[in-house]
């Protein structure tokens, strides 16, 4: 080992940042445009003026935008950045293939580019999140195998046998997000931009969900868990509450998350028992949800105080507090009783997004002004002050928005159901939607104040990178055996 | 509901795959010493504890767990 690394000398003993910045850097910018168009199409809903006849901002091709901005776009860079340093710092070795991680920044951003072109344009599978066409979902799975070439790669040549349950999160994400693209984007190809999924009917409703709900599962859950395991413990200083919880908390996660899609169907064409089975197994997931909420909470038992002075561990601590609150919403949501109340409503737009903003996006911005300053070779960022003002307008936002699509999702589903004693319905669709107007301004505030947090952010960012500089990071290990 | 035969087999071969590697981690003595993992990540230069985790495997310290971590 002192040989290989002397003879590589400087290479060998440093890590290799340069995709993480990269990822990070892309993470900020596509936050901001994901959110905006956010805004955007809020607005639409609210003022469907606004859609001003043109098709291409039309909010059916928006909304997609959206979804793939801010989940794959804004998502999937935070996890590619995080994945990447996390397994360097945790396994004492630098990356493996370096060359294959900066490639998985150059792929991933032309799939980005690609959706933002082609969505606008109207081209589209028509599966939710899973829209793009099949020549951009080929290049999506080039790029993952990549991704997981390199990710497994470094874990395959770590330096530290034991590896740490991040990494573990962090392999099962992409494991499971490459057998669910595969699996979900069969489909025959009819044109360069045009092709028909390889499944029909509720056979594809079913692919569609399971892949659906495991994409939450996944990429939402476990990738985000992993940055939650190691990002928690370094910023709070101490580590996680039980490490022993964590390993189970992985293993218990994994194993019951595959079978709750079914839960999207409630009410279908889809077999009875096989709803049952997915509500089941979606009340199941409580436990293990719940375990690792309490795990990452808990790490800060008997240090509360850090909570009040940085900012930064508010983002990831109240991060979870959204992740217990949706991880019990949801379970909720997916018994058949409350299902037949809150299905097709906006409550499902609140649910989503309490996951959304308040877990994936709070988790993943407390976790890039982590890492961002200490890749260009600081230990915090340009202004602490200005993270507080990200944390209290990103977290109104929220409850705004929340508050709001329980409203009025609950009042949707009141008046969908109502019925005259004469059996006939007592209100129009269109009286629906007309008594949702307030909430939908309401919505639209909560996601101005949080896009508005983003920005900010984004400034910081900038006032950050500027005064820094790129620096090589020694690997301990590597160090300790030149000496 | 012939998408169910592609996804319960699907989900039965990944739950067996996770049995795998879990059985893997097990005997692979990954969960031996849990809780001093959890601190490891918080050593700045985790040299010390590194060394101490190398000693318990003795001299060869990468090649047995290199060659057989993807088994």
């Amino acid at each position: 080992m002192a040989q290989s690394a002397a003879m590589a000398a400087p290479a060998e003993s440093v890590y290799s940042d340069q995709a993480i910045r990269l990822f990070s850097l892309a993470a900020v910018v596509w936050g901001v445009v994901g959110m905006l168009v956010g805004v955007i199409i809020a607005a639409q809903l609210t003022w469907p003026e606004l859609n001003f006849g043109i098709p291409y901002i039309s909010y059916g091709r928006l909304r997609p935008l959206h979804t793939n901005a801010v989940i794959f776009a804004f998502g999937g860079c935070t996890l590619f950045a995080t994945s990447y340093h996390v397994v360097q710092r945790t396994c004492q070795t630098r990356l493996f293939a370096p060359k294959l991680a900066l490639f998985t920044f150059i792929g991933w951003q032309v799939v980005i580019l690609a959706a933002a072109i082609s969505l606008p344009l109207g081209y589209t599978q028509g599966k939710e999140y899973a829209e793009l066409e099949w020549p951009i979902d080929l290049l999506i799975a080039v790029v993952w195998v990549s991704y997981a070439i390199v990710f497994f790669g470094t874990v395959g040549t770590r330096k530290i046998r034991h590896i740490y349950v991040a990494n573990w999160f962090f392999g099962a994400f992409i494991i499971a997000v490459a057998v669910l693209h595969i699996v979900n984007g069969a489909a025959i190809p009819a044109g360069m931009w045009k092709s028909y999924s390889a499944y029909s009917g509720v056979q594809d409703a079913m692919i569609q969900w399971w892949y659906g709900h495991n994409a939450v599962g996944f990429l939402l859950t476990a990738g985000f868990l992993g940055i939650m395991y190691y990002y928690i413990p370094k910023q709070a200083e101490r580590p996680v509450y039980s490490y022993r919880l964590s390993i189970v908390h992985f293993w218990a996660l994994i194993f019951t998350y595959m079978w709750a899609g079914p839960h999207h169907l409630h009410y279908t064409a889809l077999p009875d028992w096989a709803q049952s089975i997915g509500m089941i197994f979606s009340l199941v997931l409580l436990a293990p949800s719940w375990g690792g909420m309490i795990n990452g909470i808990m790490t800060l038992s008997g240090a509360w105080h850090k909570l009040r002075d940085d900012p930064i561990l508010k983002f990831l601590i109240v991060s979870l507090s959204f992740y217990g609150m949706s991880t019990f919403e949801g379970p909720m949501m997916s018994i058949k009783t409350v299902n037949a109340l809150s299905h097709y409503t906006d409550w499902t737009i609140g649910h989503v997004h309490s996951g959304a903003l308040g877990w994936v996006g709070m988790i993943s911005m407390g976790a890039l002004y982590h890492v961002i300053p200490r890749m260009y070779g600081k230990t915090a960022m340009h202004s602490t002050k200005a993270i507080e003002t990200h944390f209290w307008l990103a977290t109104l936002g929220i409850v705004l928005y929340i508050a709001a699509m329980w409203i009025a999702g609950v009042m949707q589903g009141l008046m969908w159901r109502a019925v005259n004693p004469d059996g006939t319905l007592v209100y129009t669709f269109v009286e629906s939607v007309k008594a949702t107007f307030p909430y939908y301004v309401v919505r639209l505030l909560g996601g101005v104040l949080y896009f508005s947090g983003m920005l900010i952010m984004a400034w910081n960012v900038v006032m950050t990178v500027r005064s820094g500089k790129v620096v090589l990071a020694p690997i301990p290990l590597a160090a300790a055996a030149h000496a | 509901m012939e998408s169910l035969y592609l996804l319960i087999p699907l989900s039965v071969g990944l739950v067996l795959l996770i049995l795998g590697v879990f059985g893997w981690a097990l005997h692979r003595g990954q969960f031996d010493d849990l809780e001093r993992e959890g601190e490891r990540i918080l050593q700045a230069d985790s040299v010390r504890l590194d060394n101490g985790q190398g000693q318990q495997q003795p001299p060869p310290e990468e090649s047995p767990e290199q060659v057989n971590v993807r088994d």
